[in-house]
């Protein structure tokens, strides 16, 4: 109840305005910090309630993120009942994240899932009859938050935060067993103990490293095409990037054997992706790029699968078929162009029943409209979603992992000059951070890891 | 044939660690108290170690004397040798371990109880607890005595349905070869109490004068003054020594080739046994890989011929224990008077209990001790001076002593039982607090003595002792942090080069100077900037400058600790009300019904939506 928290809380995708709000006793103070008014003598701090200002949220380094409006609320009057400045930025994932993290950097929390309406209630300023309602919120918005956050950790992150947990239990073992059982564990190790806060620190980089390239991928959509070979997919990309390329900035660092281009189709930023061909090889290096091209697709929020017009269903086709049948799909049977097609409404029921079709020609450039629209849909339907939940989670991971590093380094500047007690409390501090995306029970795994590693006990 | 024995305000069932801190307890605070006990020479018996202390117990043993109980007195009293564990470690970890010579421990308790006004003492086996309306009302004996009280504390320790296991031999029966306790269990489960099972067990004990100790290596006590009780002064000892020795691989040998007659082994013993206090033959199987593991032998007494082998738990057939030994180096010649065994017994899950250690079920039915499946004497102690405090206060009809998480180990323990899923032996350590620093062996007094003495359980003398000590350490506090001193000052960079230490930048007190390591409350003394006084003072000074940026910390997080310690769920809440709450955090939240939010966050498996649901739920409660 008592931190300041934020959150984006406007769904991203089209729209013109994001608003980050902010909830507090602290938040006009703090909200002055970061942002500069166009007028230089106004002062935010000093502004009445329901007030709208124009200006710019400005960067540590005085650069400006970002152009926005700032609402201001005074407690009690406000949607919390606490002081809420709203941040009213550019519209688009990455303007409004950018003001995030500037916010965050002032000393605010991300907020937990359902906090503002949770804190609306406590402070009175909803309805006991709205209780329940408050309670669906929170438990629909947690039960969400804890599968976003689950799907984030997937893939390689899942093994990075794997060795980092064991490293860092390993190390509170090692304190503790220290610690509670000198006499049959003696002295830290303390050239194991450095080792592995050092493995750690460099295991949470990487971490954060992918965190950011994988921030930079989850803006928006992500869309694989995918189909067997010479079925169209190259030319469909170059169509769309003729009409829709997104200019970006180059993203550091970044080598797949997928070609993957950044456009917006009627205003939501889109990744798309050219899978290499799929099918049964026994090459090693086409083998490697069939299971990236797999990993992508299975990761895609939208697969447009192409097949040929021409060629009709193959078998090739439908060995594709198995691999992506329940992900959100549009069949694109390319080469309307052509005079002799052999492709049926009937087949297309027949072999993939109840799934979106649509007849395009990458080459003429027919039906790409057709597709923009349905993608639209989709998105707007709420069938594909980027989540502000899912930017939350997101920083909140980083958040967290930043922090655990700083308990590392503040530990290993302390390594030799402070007694082992003293020690213990960044140490325990490291994993607790960890803790906080993993949502475990930390303190009974320390326990168990001390018994498993040493042998103590009379 | 059932008789009118008596009235009493309190009974406390069992003599043992918790029942002696109870029964004194609640005597000293006015209430009329009877003890119950099997036999009366096994009052305050240390039926395994006997030593008493070390990480997390030192810490409870100087809490329970600095409310007032009577472990550290009766150790300072029986110890024949006393070391610091942890020297090094830092203040939060440092802890005094003693051995106490077995019999002294048992005739100075056993002195104290029958010398205290107030306390009645008989020997006799209670079976039957009475009650009235899911109230206590009266203890009734084997033999037929009635005792009507308004309050009961069980202290029964391993005595519930007691059995010795020896390898193939087994038998009824509390530790050392006493009768167990039969009929109170049924007693407990008519009640509606559940009770589980759990197992420990002893070491051999052997001749002193069968050791060869020429094999072995000499581990003396440290030649420093300590006590454990703040009302006796810091004394020197004649030190007895314990020796080292160690398994060899023909001990594991004979350990495997006999694990088809070990009851650890053939699933005879079904009831739990603490992972941290391993049988010996359990080490062997589950670090085969080490080929050797400690053994120390432990004078029992200044003037005893029996010894205790420290990593020699077993229940291996006594056969076999014979051979384990002699494969020893030292034990060739070994000659045993007590074998080792292994006890099952009953315990009561302590989910059933609220943080006063009463039960939910029966009113006025306290728990404390090894009943609630901890193991250690200091363990249960600290909970028998709080079962024996809150059983008073409940006669009283005052409200009852809880200590938090953030104030004591004692707090820390309770509130593991309460909100925990014990499923085998607790026992503390220091990892179990958050707040380890600021729950230090050294600061016990500053943190408990004021609430000993608003219970009326701090004696007078105490209490003017306590006052003096705080008085005198405000005001050095106030004399260090008075005094500073520049660059320029001569004197100062004179002292900080002698001693390596860098020079001052800016004025800096006395107070912040000590924090750098290199510099020792015993150079202030020599440079004559602080006078030489007591022992606790100077430790005192000393610990709280170095580590004040740490225990500022900790403070901190003990400030948001404890607002949520301080949201209070009402008794009688109906979590089949709330709606979102999940299934898991109904069910627990029913099992444990816990007191705060703090408390409830804290039950294993809850998670933060739940918690958050809950305080919702609250609030429109409030509201209507």
């Amino acid at each position: 109840m008592f931190d300041d928290i934020a959150a984006i809380s406007t769904p991203p995708g089209e729209g013109g305005i994001a608003i980050i709000r902010l909830s507090g006793s602290g938040v006009i103070k703090k909200a002055a910090q970061i942002f500069k008014p166009r007028r230089n003598q106004i002062d935010i701090r000093k502004k009445e309630g329901y007030s709208l200002t124009l200006g710019w949220i400005v960067d540590a380094d005085s650069e400006a993120v970002d152009e926005v409006l700032l609402a201001l609320m005074r407690a009690p009057h406000s949607y919390t009942g606490e002081d809420v400045v709203e941040i009213h930025c550019h519209g688009g994932i990455l303007p409004a994240r950018r003001c995030l993290e500037v916010v965050l950097s002032q000393g605010f929390r991300i907020a937990e899932p359902g906090e503002f309406t949770r804190r609306a209630f406590l402070n009175g300023r909803l309805d006991a009859s709205q209780a329940e309602a408050v309670i669906e919120i929170i438990r629909a918005k947690s039960d969400k938050s804890m599968k976003l956050a689950l799907k984030q950790l997937g893939g390689r992150n899942s093994e990075y935060i794997h060795t980092l947990e064991d490293r860092l239990l390993e190390l509170n073992a090692m304190v503790e067993a220290s610690l509670d059982f000198p006499e049959e564990v003696g002295e830290l190790e303390y050239n194991r103990a450095q080792a592995i806060m050092v493995e750690s620190m460099e295991v949470i980089d990487r971490l954060i490293q992918s965190g950011k390239r994988a921030d930079v991928y989850r803006q928006g959509i992500s869309i694989a095409i995918c189909g067997k070979p010479n079925v169209g997919k190259s030319s469909l990309l170059n169509t769309l990037l003729r009409k829709d390329r997104a200019i970006v900035t180059s993203i550091p660092g970044t080598t797949r054997d997928i070609i993957e281009e950044q456009l917006i189709i009627k205003g939501i930023p889109v990744r798309l992706m050219d899978t290499a061909g799929i099918h049964i090889t026994s090459d090693v290096v086409e083998k490697i790029g069939v299971e990236k091209s797999q990993e992508v697709i299975a990761e895609a929020d939208l697969v447009l699968f192409l097949v040929d017009a021409g060629d009709g269903i193959t078998s090739d086709d439908l060995n594709i078929y198995r691999n992506i049948e329940n992900q959100n799909l549009i069949i694109l049977v390319n080469k309307e162009d052509l005079e002799d097609k052999n492709i049926t409404k009937r087949d297309m029921e027949q072999y993939f029943p109840g799934v979106k079709v649509i007849k395009v020609s990458a080459k003429e450039e027919l039906g790409i409209d057709k597709l923009e629209d349905n993608i639209e849909e989709m998105v707007l339907g709420g069938k594909l979603q980027s989540d502000d939940l899912e930017i939350m989670i997101n920083l909140r991971q980083r958040e967290a992992l930043l922090r655990a590093r700083q308990h590392l380094q503040d530990a290993l500047n302390e390594l030799n000059q402070v007694p082992l007690d003293c020690l213990g409390v960044d140490i325990w501090g490291a994993l607790e951070a960890l803790g906080e995306i993993t949502g475990k029970n930390l303190r009974e795994e320390v326990l168990d890891r001390m018994f498993s590693d040493f042998c103590i006990g009379k | 044939m059932i008789y009118n024995a008596g009235s009493y305000d309190v009974i406390v069932i069992g003599a043992g660690h918790a029942g002696c801190e109870a029964a004194l307890a609640s005597a000293r605070m006015g209430c009329e108290t009877l003890m119950i006990t099997l036999s009366m020479e096994n009052v305050a018996l240390m039926p395994c170690n006997p030593s008493i202390g070390g990480p997390a117990k030192a810490q409870l043993v100087r809490e329970i004397d600095a409310l007032g109980g009577e472990m550290a007195i009766n150790v300072d009293q029986s110890a024949i040798q006393m070391r610091v564990i942890n020297t090094g470690k830092g203040p939060a970890v440092q802890a005094i371990r003693a051995q106490c010579d077995k019999h002294e421990y048992h005739n100075k308790m056993l002195k104290t109880l029958l010398n205290q006004p107030r306390l009645k003492i008989i020997m006799a086996e209670a079976e039957e607890i009475e009650t009235h309306g899911g109230v206590v009302s009266a203890v009734i004996t084997r033999t037929g005595a009635r005792f009507s009280c308004q309050a009961v504390v069980i202290t029964s320790g391993t005595y519930l349905k007691g059995r010795i296991i020896i390898g193939e031999v087994m038998y009824d029966g509390g530790p050392g070869n006493q009768f167990p306790a039969v009929k109170l269990s049924d007693s407990l489960r008519n009640l509606g109490l559940e009770l589980g099972r759990f197992k420990t067990g002893t070491p051999p004990r052997i001749y002193r004068r069968s050791v060869d100790f020429t094999k072995m290596i000499e581990q003396p006590g440290d030649d420093l003054p300590l006590r454990f009780s703040y009302m006796n002064p810091r004394v020197t000892r004649t030190q007895y020594s314990c020796w080292l020795t160690h398994s060899t691989a023909a001990t594991h040998k004979i350990v495997m080739d006999n694990l088809d007659r070990a009851p650890m082994f053939t699933g005879v013993i079904k009831g739990k046994g603490p992972r941290y206090c391993p049988s010996f033959e359990d080490k062997v199987v589950r670090f085969a890989h080490k080929d050797s593991h400690q053994i120390f032998i432990e004078p029992e007494g200044r003037d005893t011929e029996e010894m205790y082998i420290q990593g020699l738990n077993t229940s291996l057939p006594e056969d076999i224990q014979v051979q384990v030994l002699k494969s020893i180096p030292g034990l060739e010649n070994v000659a045993i008077i007590r074998t080792g065994y292994a006890i099952e017994y009953d315990y009561l899950p302590p989910a059933q209990l609220r943080s006063s250690l009463e039960t939910r079920q029966v009113e006025g039915l306290f728990t404390a001790g090894q009943i609630n499946g901890t193991s250690g004497y200091e363990e249960a102690a600290a909970q028998g001076l709080i079962a024996g405090i809150n059983a008073a206060l409940k006669v009283q009809e005052k409200e009852p002593l809880i200590l938090k998480r953030s104030k004591a180990f004692i707090g820390v323990l309770v509130d593991d039982l309460i909100t925990g899923d014990i499923d085998e032996p607790y026992r503390l350590l220091t990892s179990r607090a958050e707040y380890r620093l600021l729950l230090r062996q050294d600061n016990a007094d500053l943190r408990l003595t004021e609430k000993g003495r608003k219970i009326g359980l701090v004696s007078d003398e105490r209490w003017m002792a306590y006052n003096e000590k705080k008085n005198i350490l405000e005001h050095e506090i106030g004399v260090l942090k008075e005094q500073s001193y520049t660059p320029a000052d001569q004197e100062m960079s004179d002292f900080l080069k002698s001693l390596g230490s860098a020079n001052l930048k800016d004025r800096i007190s006395l107070w912040e100077l000590l924090r750098r390591p290199e510099i020792g409350i015993q150079d202030y003394i020599r440079m004559g900037w602080l006078n030489q006084q007591d022992e606790d003072i100077l430790e005192q000074l000393e610990i709280q400058s170095k580590y004040e940026g740490y225990i500022k910390k900790q403070e901190e997080q003990v400030r948001r600790f404890e607002k949520m310690e301080s949201k209070l769920i009402p008794p009688d809440i109906d979590y089949d009300e709330i709606f979102g709450l999940s299934n898991e955090a109904r069910y627990k939240f029913k099992q444990i019904r816990p007191e705060s939010i703090g408390q409830a966050s804290r039950v294993f498996g809850i998670n933060p939506a739940d918690i958050n649901i809950l305080l919702i739920f609250l609030e429109k409660k409030r509201r209507k």
